[in-house]
């Protein structure tokens, strides 16, 4: 296996003082940890757009709790709380005087307006900013050179870049909101025209710097994968073959392909996004020869390999924590391997499946329709084996168990209604319905999401030394689970029911009437769900510095990061690891322990050799 | 669940929601198979004392299998879907009743060709959102937009279909029933999205000759 080649260079980097340490490290593991604060920070306000947006569906156009005025005030016009008179003296002004809450909800009535840039929002921060982030930044970062056994990535500095790039597109991001006009409001696949021409929405600056944004974040996205790529082809640990990767780095590794072919595709369309804003060209008008069916075209061909980069990697940490806590080998590795790669290669032929509607020509809805069905094979397959690494196991229900263990089925869940809409024919009618919103929660939210909270709660001890605590990460996982679930699964019945996705005010319909019920139950499970994470943060920042002091191996796992010290130092290993066997050697037979490091042998020798 | 649909009243709409029962069952029965065998590995296999995990790495053969059953069954839905596929969307029946319906913020215009039976002349029959229909007849829809995208959907039809500028397509459909139906955007479009809400009336024939008597221009 290929040596180590950055170490000398490594370790004469290591500098002193806060700047170097905590702002601009050119360690993985700190700038793992600040993709972590990073994404929790932005999942809080994803989060509370999200709520807003349910607000609105339950009680639609009615003053928001806490801020909004009160029902006195609306009929009466005479203030009585102090958000009454707030209101009152902001109404009172012209309209370039206004404040900006004003503007955005009156009275604290979410206008319509403001309504379509949150949910646009709501979803851009959670896709680019919570689960990429997250997933592929901060344990991509932390995990791929402890893991695979060397000192730091290849590119130090490109990932001290790619952090702070991804910084500097989070600002570009967030600026959009204060912009004239507001934040873009076309949703997060922002089709053309809508996006094209301010004229449709009114919105202006906010639509470019959505744009804008994304393709800086692109730069970032570029710069990490290309690390991620060539660390691990050339930096394993002697002894650490392909096969003998853990299964979260496979997933890590699949990813950053995928990163780097699909990303460059949003850029490009992005960029004509841009220039048919900005410089008078109409790729995607018709009217001068361009076509608005090509940006649908170019955005799913990113968008449906994008679903697998936020997938992936949960379902590397999943497999990762179900053998440590079944105390047993993980079930057909090599099977799960393969499931990831034809999952990433599938992933580029099925993206027409998001246009069965869009007018492209019907009878290319036949052959992504089969690549659809196809590609829900290997999902399958993922699953088969992981219900094979329960049997036979001896279960310890930890909290990072728990969550993985709710990776899987809200998995299948989301992985079913898959196969709803990928027969087209039963798309016409769910197509831009809540069944969609349903089925993206489940694999984005149930998903992505618990996976985060399972590798969090996993690697917490390794990251900061301490560990968490675990009653109150279990109340944390029952009650999400549970919200979660009273959140998102009545939404595939309003789907059924024909509710559509991104609407106002579902009220303005006669047929969604009967549904009104449904969303106030929907909407207050929301707001619990929202709620339960504050539990988890207060967790993290808690225990960061009061937890229970963590020693260097606390689950008794076999991969070579709990070989490492506590929390690593600057470089990992005091000497690099040479591996011996897969990751998985549970409960190997003519071993005292039921487990088994990378790092020693699997056959006792007899100290002779063999 | 599927009791929420709402009532079908389109000729094809019956077959949609065939397939959906369909797959509903198909999967419904899969979840919980799933589901009941995870219950019972983690139940049975939970930690005990004394008992250890097995040293098991995985079965080949269970792979293939597992492999090439959901790989045909998927093949087999896709292959029964198809008919149905192509004729909602490819193979329309002759049309008895020819409409045009444009898209434009927030507004569904109506185009009916009038009694000479061809766009673009004088006794065209122009209205916003009402699309007069009779029932039992074929039914095409020239639809287009002439600003962003929407999408013409109408749930008690299974029918949905965007609207993109620069292009015509045609949806069809057949009622089964005179009545009244809504005729939501279902394609994010502006603002006034939610509430871009038109209105099918379908009529009985003689209620259809009626309507054309009353409102559509003499030629
Ligand atoms: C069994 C596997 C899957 C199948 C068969 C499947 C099928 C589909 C289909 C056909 C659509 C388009 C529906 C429509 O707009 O009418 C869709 C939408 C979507 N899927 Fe999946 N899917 C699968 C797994 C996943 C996974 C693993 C993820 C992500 C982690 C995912 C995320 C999404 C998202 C985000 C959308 C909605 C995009 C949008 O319109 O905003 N799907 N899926
Ligand atoms: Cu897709
Ligand atoms: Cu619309």
């Amino acid at each position: 296996m290929s040596e180590a080649t950055a170490v000398k260079e490594h370790i004469s980097h290591e500098h002193h003082g806060f700047m170097n340490t905590y702002i601009f490290s050119l360690d993985h593991k700190m700038i793992g940890k600040q993709f972590l604060l990073l994404g929790l920070i932005m999942l809080l306000l994803g989060g509370g757009l999200a709520l807003l947006v349910r607000w609105q569906l339950a009680y639609p156009e009615q003053p928001l709790p806490l801020i909004g005025a009160s029902q006195h005030y609306l009929e009466t016009g005479e203030a009585e709380t102090a958000m009454d008179s707030y209101w009152d003296s902001e109404l009172s002004k012209t309209e370039d005087e206004q404040g900006w809450l004003v503007q955005k909800m009156p009275v604290g009535i979410i206008t319509p307006a403001f309504y379509n840039a949150l949910f646009t929002m709501h979803a851009t921060i959670m896709v680019f900013f919570v689960v990429m982030p997250i997933l592929v930044g901060a344990f991509g970062n932390y995990l791929i050179p402890l893991m695979i056994g060397t000192r730091d990535m290849a590119f130090p500095l490109l990932n001290m870049l790619s952090f702070w790039i991804a910084v500097v597109s989070g600002a570009i991001m967030l600026a959009g909101f204060f912009v004239p006009g507001g934040h873009a409001a076309t949703g997060w696949t922002g089709y053309p025209p809508l996006s094209t021409d301010p004229a449709w929405t009114g919105v202006d600056w906010g639509q470019n710097l959505w744009c804008i944004s994304l393709i800086v974040l692109g730069i970032s996205s570029l710069m990490g994968s290309i690390n991620y790529i060539t660390t691990i082809i050339n930096m394993r640990a002697p002894g650490m073959t392909y096969m003998r990767m853990p299964m979260v780095i496979w997933a890590l590794f699949i990813v950053a392909i995928l990163l780097l072919l699909a990303l460059p595709v949003l850029t490009a369309a992005l960029a004509m996004l841009v220039f048919d804003r900005l410089a008078g060209t109409t790729f995607f008008n018709p009217a001068g020869g361009g076509d608005p069916l090509l940006w649908q075209h170019l955005f799913w061909f990113f968008g449906h390999p994008e679903v697998y980069i936020l997938i992936l990697p949960g379902m590397g940490i999943t497999s990762e924590i179900l053998p440590v806590f079944s105390r047993k080998p993980i079930f057909g590795y090599k099977a799960m391997v393969l499931a990831m790669a034809s999952l990433a290669f599938l992933s580029w032929i099925v993206w027409g499946h998001h246009m069965f509607q869009s007018g492209m020509n019907p009878s290319m809805g036949m052959t992504f329709m089969i690549t659809t069905m196809v590609i829900a094979v290997p999902s399958a397959i993922k699953t088969f084996n992981w219900l094979g690494t329960l049997w036979g196991g001896s279960i310890r229900f930890t909290v990072p168990m728990l969550n993985s263990l709710a990776f899987v089925s809200m998995f299948v869940i989301g992985g079913l209604s898959g196969i709803f809409m990928a027969s087209s024919a039963v798309d016409i009618f769910i197509h831009d319905t809540y069944y969609i919103v349903a089925h993206i929660h489940y694999v984005v939210f149930g998903g992505s999401i618990f996976a985060i909270f399972a590798g969090v709660y996993y690697w917490f001890p390794k990251m900061f030394g301490r560990m968490m605590n675990e009653p109150l990460a279990k109340v944390h996982f029952w009650l999400s689970f549970i919200a979660f679930n009273c959140t998102f699964f009545p939404m595939h019945i309003l789907g059924v029911g024909g509710h559509m996705r991104r609407i106002y005010n579902p009220m303005q319909y006669e047929f969604l009437q009967q549904f009104e019920h449904m969303n106030i139950f929907i909407t207050m499970s929301a707001f619990a769900l929202g709620l339960t994470q504050l539990i988890l943060l207060f967790n993290v920042f808690h225990s960061m510095f009061r937890g229970k002091k963590a020693g260097d191996n606390p689950w008794n796992a076999n991969t070579l990061e709990w070989t490492a010290a506590t929390p690593p130092p600057h470089g990992n290993f005091d000497a690099i690891p040479t591996v011996h066997h897969a990751p998985y050697e549970y409960s190997a037979p003519g071993i005292s322990e039921d487990w088994l490091s990378q790092t020693n042998e699997l056959q006792p020798t007899n100290g002779n050799g063999h | 669940m599927l009791d929420w649909l709402p009532q079908n009243v389109s000729t094809f709409g019956s077959e949609i929601d065939k397939f959906f029962y369909v797959i509903y069952y198909i999967t419904t029965t899969v979840f919980f198979l799933v589901t009941a065998a995870m219950i019972y590995f983690l139940v049975k296999y939970r930690f005990q004392e004394g008992k250890p995990a097995r040293y098991y790495h995985g079965n080949n053969t269970l792979e293939i299998v597992w492999t090439s059953a959901t790989l045909v069954a998927m093949l087999i839905l896709a292959v029964a879907s198809k008919p149905l596929w192509s004729k909602i969307k490819q193979n329309p029946p002759p049309a008895e009743v020819i409409i045009k319906v444009t898209g434009k913020q927030y507004n569904w215009e109506v185009l009916y060709p009038g009694p000479d039976g061809a766009f673009g002349t004088d006794d065209d029959y122009q209205v916003d959102n009402n699309v007069h229909v009779p029932v039992n007849k074929v039914v095409h829809v020239l639809l287009g937009s002439i600003d962003v995208i929407h999408s013409f959907f109408v749930p008690q039809l299974r029918l949905k279909q965007d609207a993109v500028p620069g292009r015509e397509i045609v949806a069809w459909f057949e009622v089964t029933e005179a009545g009244s139906y809504e005729i939501p955007c279902a394609e994010l479009c502006g603002f006034g999205h939610s509430g871009m809400l038109g209105r099918l009336i379908v009529h009985s024939p003689e209620e259809y000759e009626q309507w054309v008597g009353q409102t559509w221009p003499d030629n």
